[in-house]
């Protein structure tokens, strides 16, 4: 009986090992590829037809009517202020919620629940987030506003908040808390003074997604904020916004119109990679720390 | 490591010469409960002003868990609760009506690792003597200056007070840790396994501060290292499943116990 104990690098089982690990591989690249091709092709065919339009007019014109030339600066002012408002509602609600799940109600079965509703909100479609928001404030005013598109993308971002507060609380050390309460600090400044400075950079982190996440998204406007061909600064008027101007000119039959989708398109992409960026390098400075 | 010979669960208080020595902490027949599990069974022992009591034991004795009563640390989480009577300066500390943060801010607490907060050195001193004093700036640089040459750290650190807390040694943030606690005046330090994650020149130097710090305040320490307890106690108490069972001075306790149990961890046939 001759039972082999080591496998030597010549034997047919390690032969097939080797061939077995080869294959798998290969099959890992090569899915790895294909993804990544999508997305490639994406982002060429986004700056092939976006690039051309970029232009200073982009950025100092209104939305034009068919036929003529314009910009979508309208647009752009109407996505930067429902988005500002957005976060400004959003993030209060949400790191304070947060900081409940984490910190006060930790142990709590409430926080189960909550974290429970919390995960289906965040991956609630949005669609249906804008028709909820339709229903309490646009039927209820009788008229489309900004107000209401802020409210609805406040809707996204809360729970987007509420779990990156949370994740990143739950970091901080309970060591750090035993040895904030050793010194005979209160809970509240504990939180305030010692776990929010823990917990900064991921907490902002998570602000930067929500509002990357947004700038996005189109249902929740279109039930909301409608779309408005003119400047306005009125927020309880319908307000334009990126993403819908898109919607709307992308599914135009004038070629213009269509250009200037494709150039929104792109300043979109650009901004929420920027944002990404950002977001990564404080992610990447509080591990450091 | 069979405990079949230590059936008899006696508690022996040896009589010891503590003769015109105050009582700083008293416990009295305290049991302990992590949700159903008893784990401190009537306990009882005091703790000597300006004195230094060392708890021994091997793990899950109940030694921490001990400590962490007699500043209330438990009362953070949920399903632990203690009963019997732990009395500081004749008051009973395990009320329901003690204030939390005055109970802590007169028993401080080092861990056993190294905890400085995310804040600059100069920070982490002054934080906690700003929550119950309000001082001119001049007064409180004086503060922060004396704690840190109270935890010997001063020398290292007085020409980066702005730099983060966390840039520093492990050894250095723990005597970090001790200033801070020194900064808020307590009256008693419980010591966590201190230098359990230092090194034996820190852990020296730990010492050294411990055997000075005993002058003006009562400390206990719990410890795994019965060299370290035999040098830096005046009191000790060996801990075992849950209950006391020797207490005595740190020379008795060392060099002639009464108990079977703890002749056998001191000299380590088990732990």
């Amino acid at each position: 009986m001759a039972s082999p104990t080591t496998v030597a690098p010549s034997t047919p089982l390690y032969a097939a090992r080797r061939r077995k690990n080869f294959v798998t591989m290969a099959i890992a690249y090569a899915a790895t590829g294909f993804g990544l091709a999508w997305l490639a092709l994406i982002l060429i065919v986004l700056f092939w037809n976006g690039f051309n339009g970029l232009s200073l007019r982009v950025f100092t014109e209104m939305t034009p009517p068919p036929g003529s030339s314009g910009g979508l600066l309208n647009a752009i002012a109407g996505s930067l202020v429902m988005t500002f408002l957005a976060v400004i509602i959003g993030t209060p609600l949400g790191v304070l919620a947060g900081t409940y799940l984490a910190e006060y109600g930790r142990y709590e079965k409430l926080s189960t629940i909550v974290r429970f509703i919390n995960d289906i909100l965040l991956s609630a479609p949005s669609i249906v987030v804008g028709l909820f928001v339709y229903e309490i404030m646009v039927a209820q005013m009788g008229h489309f506003s900004g107000w209401a598109g802020a409210v609805a993308l406040a809707v996204i971002v809360v729970p987007v908040v509420v779990r990156t507060t949370e994740d990143m609380l739950t970091l901080v050390p309970d060591t750090l808390r035993e040895a904030a309460a050793s010194i005979g600090l209160p809970r509240s400044k504990m939180i305030q003074k010692i776990a929010y400075r823990a917990a900064r950079a991921g907490m902002i982190t998570g602000v930067l997604l929500a509002v990357a996440r947004i700038s996005g998204e189109t249902a929740p406007l279109l039930f909301t904020a409608l779309n408005n061909q003119f400047w306005s600064t009125n927020m309880n008027a319908p307000v334009s916004s990126l993403p819908v101007v898109i919607f709307q000119f992308a599914l135009s039959p004038y070629k213009d119109w269509q250009e200037l989708a494709w150039t929104g398109a792109l300043i979109i992409t650009l901004a929420v990679l920027a944002l990404s960026i950002t977001a990564r390098y404080l992610g990447g400075q509080s591990k450091k720390s | 490591m069979t405990m079949a010979n230590f059936t008899v669960p006696t508690v022996t208080n040896t009589v010891a010469s503590t003769e015109g020595l105050v009582e700083k902490i008293t416990v009295q027949n305290l049991d302990f409960f992590y949700g159903d599990h008893r784990a401190l069974k009537t306990i009882n022992v005091a703790l000597y002003q300006g004195k230094v009591t060392a708890f021994i034991g091997p793990s899950g004795c109940g030694k921490s868990t001990l400590l962490r009563i007699l500043n209330r640390m438990y009362d953070l989480y949920p399903n632990q609760r203690a009963t019997g009577t732990v009395r500081l300066d004749n008051e009973n500390i395990l009320s329901p009506s003690q204030d939390l943060n005055l109970l802590r801010a007169k028993v401080g607490m080092v861990f056993q690792k190294p905890t400085p907060f995310p804040m600059t050195i100069y920070e982490n001193i002054a934080f906690g003597i700003r929550l119950y004093e309000k001082l001119s700036k001049s007064e409180l640089d004086g503060r922060v200056q004396h704690a840190l040459e109270r935890a010997a750290l001063w020398n290292e650190v007085k020409d980066k007070l702005g730099a983060n807390g966390q840039s520093l040694s492990g050894g250095q943030q723990q005597r970090l840790c001790i200033a801070r606690t020194v900064a808020v005046r307590p009256e008693v330090i419980l010591f966590d396994e201190p230098c359990s994650a230092l090194d034996p020149i820190s852990t020296a130097k730990i010492e050294e501060l411990i055997d000075e710090l005993k002058e003006d305040y009562t400390i206990a320490i719990v410890t795994h290292n019965m060299q370290q307890a035999a040098r830096v106690s005046d009191f000790t108490a060996f801990m075992y499943l849950g209950e006391l069972v020797e207490y005595g001075e740190t020379t008795k306790i060392f060099t002639a116990p009464n108990d079977r149990r703890t002749q056998d961890y001191i000299t380590g046939r088990f732990g």
